[in-house]
């Protein structure tokens, strides 16, 4: 009795597993785009950049290794607990292969913290926090769009450099607008600027006239807002009320993509300097590949959508080229592979995970410049990759000796 | 210098207290009127003044419909929603225990909001101050947007228009009486139903005005009502449920409370409206203008 059983057992296992652990598991690639749907931040990335992630599928010709490929997605509400349990039950359940997107910095700091855990790869772009690729690194982890150190280098060096050597900052009261406010500072004392002060306020704060009215009286040159979304629109739009632009001083808004500049309109938004990692209206390959985005969502790309299209067709390739979805096997590729894409042009993966890739330092039309709908930027520089991120090296990231 | 701050500061901060305040005024305003007659907790208030929002937003966008004619019309608008929204739901939870006609409006804001996210997404739209109210004047100790001084006095009116309206005219007698006993001023003959829709269409309609002042100062977005619904109903309960002089007066009073903070404590200044609220409720149950019931 006890021997038929064991025999059995032993034929199962022989049926169930053949020789082909070294291929795709479970019959094909399934990828999970975790952001924020329905929140403060449901423009910036939101179901965008799901629809950006099947369009990577659909290029890639819809199979890996002859294996099929799905995209799920979900929403999580900016909740760091929601998103991992989220993240669980996709790894455990429902043989989600990798997770990606990952707007909000906590929600994407405890997601790498499990897929680490359960040997999975995740693939950041809606996220800023530069500890992502810093002391929280995983190696199956990678921070593919944007940091805050890119942001700081890209619009507060431009900044300093055109005179604004006086900052006041109004600072969204949360990790990212912390992290956001100290890179910017840190950069600017070291171009031989001054940080005069800095606020804090409560995150989706409507009225901004009594901190605009302290950032005034501060003299300083630059407002910096540290903070995003639908905040950091509401802040310009009263500073525009309060006569802050017309009355000297400059407004930096750190954190700000075309979505954002869509929404507050060109009236309000004329002149801003930002920092995105993609432009639309960057050159003919950008210029198709966004006319086929507008086409299925109405609206074009900004760098988290591009991104997360990028992401996802650098991991199917990965895939391919390892003839597995093996996680050390595709997390060696991406680490190795250069980044060549619509996206990310002469892109490099360091071994802290972090994506090098060029950026890019934009100035707001003004409306009678703006000659088609989502015209809006006008690209002052290149920020080469290399100066826009961390050297892996200094990032503090203890994988990296 | 007063606690420390040049005095043009604190008088600029005390202004822009009073601006917010304006809003917070004639937000209650409308919850304490329809709370008043309805014993309906409003939640969908902060719905309504969205749409009032996004109406003057929408007929600027498609019929180059301008500010001015968006005050009268989409206050209409939203009050003959409210209208509608009473006679087919509200109406049928009258006998039920209030919780109901709690959770149908907040159900009802989800739904709104929802559906408005689906469509224009939640970075919001932007609308233009008119060009009569652009500019600023300089006051010496600041920078006084115009429309912003133009909202102070738009709700200044409004609130006064409502108190007399409700306190000086026969309807408001009516109003108030049925406030009091229902059954006994409907066996005098008046049309308690009737007076119960056009009420919480008044209500609506007064967080449609509001959403219309609000536009060219706040993003015109979705999301734009739920941010300050709670502080609303915050400043009700301190005022007193139901009381209309408690819920203007604790609107401006707030708002300056609340200016004050973002310059001695900015960390806080979302959540004091709360912590007063918890102190006028440890003190007074009924609230500064409440009637203990």
């Amino acid at each position: 009795m006890k021997l038929s059983r064991a025999l059995a057992a032993l034929l199962m296992a022989t049926v169930a597993f053949p020789a082909v652990a070294q291929e795709i598991s479970d019959g094909k690639v399934k990828i999970g785009i975790l952001n924020d749907q329905s929140g403060v931040y449901a423009d910036f990335g939101g179901k965008w950049s799901v629809e950006a992630a099947k369009m990577a599928a659909e290029d890639f010709g819809g199979k890996v290794k002859d294996m099929p490929i799905e995209i799920v997605s979900a929403d999580h509400q900016n909740k760091a607990d929601i998103a991992s349990n989220i993240a669980r039950q996709w790894y455990d359940t429902e043989q989600v292969d990798a997770i990606m997107e990952l707007t909000t910095s906590s929600v994407a700091l405890a997601v790498q913290g499990i897929s680490q855990e359960k040997k999975k790869i995740d693939i950041v772009t809606g996220a800023a926090t530069t500890d992502l690729t810093g002391k929280a690194c995983s190696p199956y982890g990678f921070h593919w769009a944007y940091d805050t150190h890119a942001l700081a280098v890209g619009t507060g060096g431009a900044l300093v450099q055109q005179g604004g050597d006086t900052w006041f900052f109004l600072t969204a009261d949360y990790a990212f607008g912390y992290s956001l406010e100290e890179q910017t500072s840190k950069y600017v004392i070291s171009k031989g600027g001054k940080v005069l002060g800095s606020v804090r306020h409560p995150l989706a704060t409507t009225d901004f006239s009594s901190f605009l009215l302290q950032a005034q009286s501060s003299g300083a040159k630059v407002v910096g807002l540290a903070n995003a979304g639908l905040d950091t629109a509401n802040a310009i739009k009263q500073a525009a009320e309060f006569g802050i632009v017309a009355g000297g001083q400059r407004m930096a808004a750190l954190l700000f993509t075309l979505a954002e500049v869509h929404g507050l309109g060109l009236e309000a938004a004329q002149g801003l300097t930002l920092t995105e990692g993609f432009y639309w209206d960057r050159d003919d390959d950008s210029r198709a590949w966004a006319k086929k985005f507008f086409d299925r969502t109405g609206r074009m790309p900004n760098m988290i959508q591009a991104g997360t299209y990028s992401a996802v067709l650098q991991y199917l390739k990965a895939i391919d080229k390892a003839g597995t979805d093996e996680t050390e096997a595709v997390a060696k590729n991406l680490h190795e592979m250069p980044v060549e894409d619509v996206f990310a042009r002469g892109g490099k993966v360091g071994p802290n995970g972090r994506m090098i890739h060029d950026m890019y330092l934009m100035e707001v039309k003004k409306p009678s410049e703006s000659t088609q709908p989502w015209d809006y930027y006008k690209v002052l520089a290149t920020i080469p990759g290399d100066e826009a991120y961390i050297k892996p090296a200094e990032a503090g990231c203890p994988l990296v000796k | 210098m007063i606690f420390g701050i040049p005095i043009q500061a604190f008088a600029g901060q005390l202004l822009v207290g009073l601006i917010n305040g304006s809003f917070y005024a004639m937000l209650s305003l409308g919850l304490a009127i329809i709370f008043g007659l309805l014993r309906v907790i409003n939640f969908a208030h902060g719905a309504q003044y969205m749409l009032g929002a996004f109406i003057a937003y929408l007929i600027l966008a498609f019929g180059g419909i301008g500010y001015w004619p968006a005050l009268i019309v989409a206050p209409v608008l939203v009050g003959l929603f409210g209208i509608v929204v009473e006679r087919l739901a509200l109406s049928r939870l009258y006998d039920v225990d209030p919780l109901y006609g709690l959770l149908f409006t907040f159900g009802l804001a989800l739904v709104i909001e929802g559906v408005f996210r689906y469509y224009y997404g939640v970075s919001g739209n932007p609308y233009p101050v008119p060009p009569a109210l652009t500019g600023a004047v300089n006051l010496g100790f600041m920078f006084l947007p115009i429309y912003r001084g133009w909202v102070v006095i738009a709700s200044l009116i409004v609130c006064i228009a409502a108190w007399l309206l409700i306190e000086k005219t026969k309807f408001g007698s009516y109003l108030r009486a049925a406030t009091e006993n229902p059954k006994l001023v409907q066996a005098f003959g008046v049309n308690v139903p009737l007076l119960l829709t056009l009420t919480y269409g008044l209500g609506a309609a007064l967080a449609g005005l509001a959403g219309v002042l609000a536009a060219p100062v706040y993003q015109v977005s979705p999301l734009m009502g739920s941010n300050l619904i709670i502080v609303v109903f915050a400043v009700v309960v301190i005022g007193g449920m139901g009381s209309i002089l408690g819920a203007i007066v604790t609107g401006y009073m707030l708002g300056v409370a609340e200016g004050l903070t973002k310059v001695f404590y900015p960390e806080a200044s979302n959540i004091v409206v709360f912590v007063i609220m918890a102190i006028v409720l440890l003190m007074r149950p009924a609230g500064l203008f409440g009637r203990d019931a």
